[in-house]
């Protein structure tokens, strides 16, 4: 499904602030796949998601989707396969537009509907993103036709969520999406984001700061320092992992220990 | 502003010899008229959020490729003629700014300054154009004997009102609400699998189309054109902006389109008052549009500025920080 061969970025290259954030990475996700990413600050987690969305292009190795070559595709075509939601619930709606509005907007990466610009939201549109709308069960369904701004960092989450799969993407990023949200909230959004990913079947890649989460979510488990994959779990391997495994793994493959502020180590 | 050539005393005095009802009459037209140049900083100030400079040269554009193709008897032709100007306009200041990476108001600035060549050139490389006995829009409308004595006026809400109406219904469209999603929030557009270069563009042709449509119009109106009639149209658009979205509020699309008319409208109103009355003097209104349209939008930071006073008065600290 992804595969990434060799991926390097060095962000400001012959500056002081030159930093290279990724080192020759490859990494590849079978389809169905659901990978969680842990590591520590500057490990390049988040610069991966964004050369995977097309945020910037890589300096040498290539990205693939599905077959497809996308290395240097720009991101807003990229977007048509691949979904993407931030730490920032704020960033992946647009406030002052309306819940059915913003839906619209994520429905124009379906195909059939690309053809023609002038569309108008239909009532069979409507009904289709309120169906939707009822599987967050926050009662946005009745609420399609307010701005987005009103609505709480958690509901903007998880309707971000379900703009970026409205229509299934080939591949979900997910960069530590529930990290800004209460722990209710977050509790909420990630189980949402379970079923609609064990759902539609997506191949994810989510980036989290919780271990425990990073354990028992999805199929497998990766670990990132100094721009590169150190560890990579899954199967049988994983079942049995516990969080201390993960740590006394971390130091044998870097020689260091997991260094990352906002880790939280269990719950 | 100088709506009442030629000469602005001239105009008064003949503005002073008319009665309530043609003042009012007047107003209405012109506020009409310039209700679009309001309607396209609505698109590109209030949707786009880019504060769109080419404006004063599109709006002079559109008047001077309308006179002149209105004096080579092509009055209906000339409008549309006139709106595809201002998009072009609108398309060379957005690839500047989406494609060079030139800053948003600069790129404004440059197109504009290259615009005044391109005026000069459309009215035959003269300073200004007349029509002398030329067909417009307005006297096709008055020889079919519609409208009756308010036939200019008739026409003008028609125009604007439609056109009005059109913009509603586009920005309902998937391109509309791509556009007005830039606006808000780039980072959904392109994760929407739209390219905001590419609303951008659109949404400022569409803006500049309007400016021009709102210069031809004024132009077959007045049956002039001028180099010099586009400067400070831009704020006095965005007078007419912020006073229709005082006296109407702010909300959906809608609404912000009924604000520009009203707004406009209401800035004629002013206009007339100040003209007939001379509470000031009127060459000063230029002056007390800008005032208006920088304490408009500068009240929410001055707003704050007072409120963060009254909290440091209220601790007991006086000055530092």
């Amino acid at each position: 499904m992804l595969r990434i061969d060799h991926i390097s970025k060095t962000f400001n290259p012959g500056t002081v602030n030159e930093k290279t954030a990724l080192r020759g990475l490859s990494l590849h996700l079978k389809p169905g796949d659901f990978a969680s990413i842990i590591g520590s600050n500057g490990a390049g987690k988040s610069t991966l998601l964004g050369a995977i969305a097309g945020i910037f292009t890589v300096d040498s190795g290539s990205i693939a989707l599905d077959g497809r070559d996308i290395t240097f595709t720009p991101d807003h075509r990229r977007s048509v396969v691949i979904g993407r939601l931030f730490q920032d619930p704020l960033r992946g709606t647009a406030p002052s537009m309306t819940i059915e509005e913003n839906l619209a907007l994520a429905y124009l990466r379906s195909a059939q509907e690309r053809t023609n610009p002038f569309s108008r939201i239909r009532r069979r549109d409507k009904e289709f993103f309120a169906e939707k709308l009822k599987l967050l069960g926050m009662g946005l369904e009745d609420r399609m036709r307010q701005p987005v701004g009103l609505l709480s960092g958690g509901q903007r989450q998880a309707l971000t969520l379900l703009m970026a799969t409205l229509v299934t993407p080939k591949l979900l990023l997910l960069d530590e999406h529930t990290a800004a949200l209460d722990p209710g909230t977050a509790e909420k959004v990630l189980e949402l984001t379970r079923t609609i990913v064990a759902d539609n079947r997506i191949t994810c890649l989510m980036v989290t700061h919780n271990m425990k989460q990073a354990l028992e979510l999805g199929s497998r488990t990766l670990m990132m320092a100094d721009g590169n994959i150190v560890l990579d779990v899954s199967g049988e391997e994983r079942a049995g992992m516990t969080v201390d495994d993960l740590l006394r793994r971390f130091r044998a493959g870097t020689g260091r220990e997991l260094d990352n502020d906002r880790m939280l180590l269990s719950d | 502003m100088r709506s009442l050539r030629p000469g602005i005393t001239g105009a008064g005095a003949r503005e002073e010899r008319k009665t309530v009802l043609q003042i009012v009459q007047t107003a209405l037209e012109l506020g009409f008229q310039y209700a679009l140049v309001a309607m396209a900083l609505f698109l590109s100030y209030r949707i786009l959020d880019i504060a769109d400079l080419t404006t004063d040269g599109s709006f002079v554009l559109g008047a001077a490729v309308s006179v002149t193709l209105t004096a080579a008897g092509h009055p209906i032709l000339a409008i549309p003629a006139a709106m595809a100007a201002g998009a072009c306009a609108g398309f060379v200041t957005a690839f500047l700014q989406t494609r060079l990476g030139v800053p948003s108001i600069l790129a404004g600035i440059i197109t504009n300054t290259g615009l005044y060549t391109v005026n000069l050139m459309a009215m035959g490389w003269k300073s200004n154009a007349s029509l002398l006995r030329a067909d417009t829009v307005f006297t096709l409308l008055r020889a079919a004997g519609v409208g009756g004595e308010w036939y200019e006026l008739l026409l003008s809400a028609c125009i604007t009102a439609a056109a009005g109406a059109l913009l509603w219904l586009f920005l309902g469209t998937r391109l509309g609400l791509s556009i007005r999603a830039t606006g808000d929030n780039r980072d959904m557009v392109r994760s929407s699998s739209v390219n905001p270069a590419f609303t951008v563009t659109v949404g400022l042709c569409l803006a500049n189309a309007l400016t021009g449509l709102s210069g031809a119009v004024v132009g077959q109106y007045q049956k002039t054109v001028d180099t010099n009639m586009g400067a400070g149209i831009v704020v006095i658009g965005l007078a007419c902006l912020i006073i229709g979205e005082t006296v109407v509020g702010r909300g959906g699309i809608g609404r912000g389109i009924l604000a520009v008319m009203a707004g406009s409208v209401v800035y004629r109103f002013i206009y007339a008052a100040v003209l007939n009355t001379r509470i000031v003097p009127i060459e000063c209104l230029k002056l007390v549009t800008a005032l208006v349209v920088a304490l408009a939008i500068a009240a929410p930071a001055i707003k704050a500025g007072a409120g963060l006073q009254r909290r440091r008065i209220a601790a007991g600290r006086k000055g530092g920080r």
